[in-house]
């Protein structure tokens, strides 16, 4: 058994530095929550936006503020309080080096939002060339990735500060989880980074005319994907190591939950063509291959799915559950730390086998661009994950700010998380619904010139103006709370809960901790799945496309 | 291991093993992959470039008909296509702009358009209705009008 210098609490220093970056993401919230808001209400045909608003501004408002800037904030301020945690307070150059990858995130925030309000830059989060925005939107993105690299290198020196200081033991289980989810991102947006700097930048700043579109998507989704996971990683590591202790049970294995964090690393980057199933000049036999190791990322979240559960039910058991389902009684449904992860986790059953279905090859053709794939995505990060890093931070804010949950805030935190399930059963399900009969994801309201068709999508789309109004009131719940942890809650310990292994005598293979095997395993997959097609793409290239700005 | 996630995993590989082998039958032996056409075009040049400087509809067999479309902001060129129940059509697509999507709302048909690049899918058309054909691909400000229709009598 591994002394680990589990402090009872996260340093105040590095406190600090994460709720830097918490404050960063709720902002973020209210901000992408309202845009949201006005997007259902748009797409309901019942209302319209004042003072010439665009629709696709608010659009690109939502997904860069939610999908990008709250997603690697919160994850980035999560992760150094895990890894401050579980292998002991950062030394004041790490914490530098977090606090300028902080700022610089910060910064090319700033600037991509002022670009967007602008209206310089309404060219969606996935900013497709040759839509072309304004180059300091680009260059915002590129310092939002570069801090987050900044931030991610203050933890990799932590890792490897502990590593040598604790030869030949394996890492805290948080810390590991950590490490993985960071190596994954950098490798990730070396893809996204490679296309705003090589093609996009100059292309938008007038030193070259045209971009290869093609070659600009598939690097995208070489990081689209990945991004992804990077958002799910952070909610697997409260799921598996986290909740136990909430629970007050224990962590089903630790060489499982490892192992799937190593096949995370491994799969979930070359896998980028499963959003590019329906473009031309990608062989369909390369596509093929990428859904092949799309499948094969499903396993470890399967593997997740069982290990949780059985956390769950060995702690049921344990309190003297009778039984095939009697284990879910002892469950603690009070408490909020616990029960809104957990409607998180059960959509992620419905979320998880849709995203099969998105992924398969030919089934992705029903579903290719139409609303369903919202629908997805709002189960997947907009329900599983951000209902569990808000069960998160109904400890973590007040660990961290030196204050308690206290009962009224749990109750109304429950509440919350109840408000979030049923706007989104709404919402995500009208959308599924709808996009299988067609509706396209992505469009303002339009009645496509009286079509009989669209007829029938608009009692969804009055649904989903239901749902997202719902789900902005959960917001709104939500930001209460956090303030009320952040600033107003009495002072008082707030546990950090860190689960133990259920056998801590079981050591996981240090073949886990060999950066070098798995980064190696990452690249050769990644070569094998990408290199033979991309280089077709570079060398068949048509004639470049000119920029547009059509917004 | 436990015996039962033994089990568990056994199921998880056996049921992802299956949808890799159906999906895979499927793209290989019944040739129902995803269109992915590789022919190229200026996307400068798509007016004076065969066959889209001859956008339009033509009957190349019995019930059998080939549509040679261009995709701009924000429309579809041509139009408001019609053609017999039981036609089979080819459609030859190509974008003069920015990245369009192709969707014939109510059938599989579902494409990416992109400049420079010239995308084939095909579909047969036995249900006699007026189908809306929309731009499923964010286009700019206009991108929610962009729609047509294929009438099939």
């Amino acid at each position: 058994m591994i002394k680990s210098p589990l402090k009872s609490k996260v340093d105040s220093r590095d406190g600090k530095l994460a709720m830097a970056h918490l404050y960063v993401a709720f902002i973020a919230l209210l901000v992408g929550g309202l845009a949201g808001l006005l997007q259902v209400l748009v797409r309901s045909g019942k209302f319209q936006l004042p003072a010439g608003i665009g629709y696709y501004q608010i659009l690109t408002v939502h997904g860069v503020v939610l999908g990008l800037v709250l997603t690697t904030f919160f994850i980035m301020g999560f992760q150094l309080s895990v890894v401050s945690k579980t292998a002991g307070t950062f030394t004041g150059k790490q914490r530098t080096v977090g606090w300028i990858g902080f700022w610089i995130m910060t910064i090319g925030t700033i600037a991509a939002a002022v670009m967007i309000l602008l209206n310089k830059a309404s060219v969606l989060y996935t900013f497709y060339a040759p839509l072309q925005a304004h180059f300091i939107f680009y260059l915002g993105l590129t310092l939002v990735v570069v801090g987050s690299w900044t931030v991610g290198a203050a933890i990799i020196m932590k890792y490897a500060e502990w590593r040598r200081a604790n030869p030949g033991q394996q890492s805290p289980l948080l810390t590991f989880m950590a490490l993985v989810n960071t190596l994954m991102w950098i490798v990730a947006t070396i893809g996204v980074a490679a296309t705003v700097l090589i093609q996009l930048l100059p292309w938008s700043l007038g030193w070259v005319d045209t971009v290869n579109v093609a070659v600009s998507r598939t690097l995208f989704w070489y990081f689209g994907h990945p991004l992804v996971y990077f958002w799910l990683l952070p909610a697997y590591m409260v799921w598996y190591a986290i909740i136990p202790k909430i629970i007050g049970g224990k962590i089903f294995s630790d060489s499982l939950a490892r192992m799937s964090f190593i096949l995370f690393l491994l799969f979930s980057i070359p896998v980028g063509f499963h959003h590019q199933l329906l473009e031309p000049g990608i062989d369909a036999a390369w596509k093929f291959l990428q859904v092949v190791l799309t499948f094969a990322v499903v396993i470890p979240s399967l593997m997740t799915a069982f290990s949780l559960f059985a956390s769950f039910e060995t702690f049921g058991r344990s309190k003297g559950a009778k039984g095939l389902f009697g284990w879910l009684k002892k469950l603690p449904w009070g408490d909020a730390r616990f029960t809104v992860p957990f409607i998180g986790m059960v959509a992620f059953i419905p979320a998880g086998a849709g995203g099969i279905v998105n992924a398969s090859h030919q089934m992705n053709q029903v579903i290719h661009n139409t609303i369903w794939v919202t629908g997805h995505f709002h189960l997947t990060v907009a329900t599983a994950v951000v209902l569990t890093f808000f069960g998160a931070a109904f400890w973590l804010v007040p660990h961290l700010t030196g204050r308690k949950l206290t009962k009224k805030m749990n109750k109304l935190a429950l509440i919350q998380g109840s408000l979030w399930a049923i706007g989104m059963t709404f919402m995500s399900g009208a959308m599924h619904a709808a996009g299988l009969l067609g509706a396209p994801r992505r469009s303002a309201f339009s009645d496509y010139g009286g079509s009989a068709q669209a007829a029938e999508w608009i009692p969804y789309q009055i649904a989903q103006a239901v749902g997202g109004s719902i789900l902005f009131i959960a917001i709104i719940l939500m930001l209460y709370i956090f303030i009320n942890l952040a600033f107003f809650a009495p002072k008082g310990e707030q546990e950090f809960p860190v689960g133990e292994a259920l056998h801590p005598e079981e050591k996981a293979p240090m073949v886990f901790e060999n950066w070098k095997l798995w980064l190696g395993i990452t690249v050769l997959l990644i070569l094998f799945a990408y290199t033979i097609p991309f280089i077709d793409l570079i060398q068949n290239a048509p004639p470049g496309s000119k920029g547009f700005k059509l917004w | 291991m436990h015996l039962d996630e033994k089990i568990w995993l056994t199921l998880s590989f056996g049921m992802i093993m299956a949808f890799m082998v159906i999906t895979g039958y499927q793209t290989f032996a019944l040739e129902m992959g995803p269109p992915s056409n590789n022919e190229l075009i200026d996307p400068q040049k798509v007016d004076e470039t065969a066959p889209f400087n001859e956008p339009g509809i033509k009957q190349i067999g019995e019930n059998e008909y080939e549509v040679v479309m261009t995709l701009q902001v924000f429309s579809f060129n041509p139009m408001d296509i019609e053609v017999p129940a039981g036609s089979t059509v080819h459609f030859t697509l190509t974008s003069k702009d920015v990245v369009h999507g192709f969707e014939i709302a109510g059938t599989n048909v579902n494409a990416m358009v992109m400049p420079g690049h010239i995308q084939k899918i095909t579909q047969k058309f036995d249900e006699p209705g007026k189908y809306l054909v929309l731009c499923n691909e964010y286009c700019g400000a206009g991108h929610q009008v962009m729609s047509t229709t294929i009438t099939v009598k």
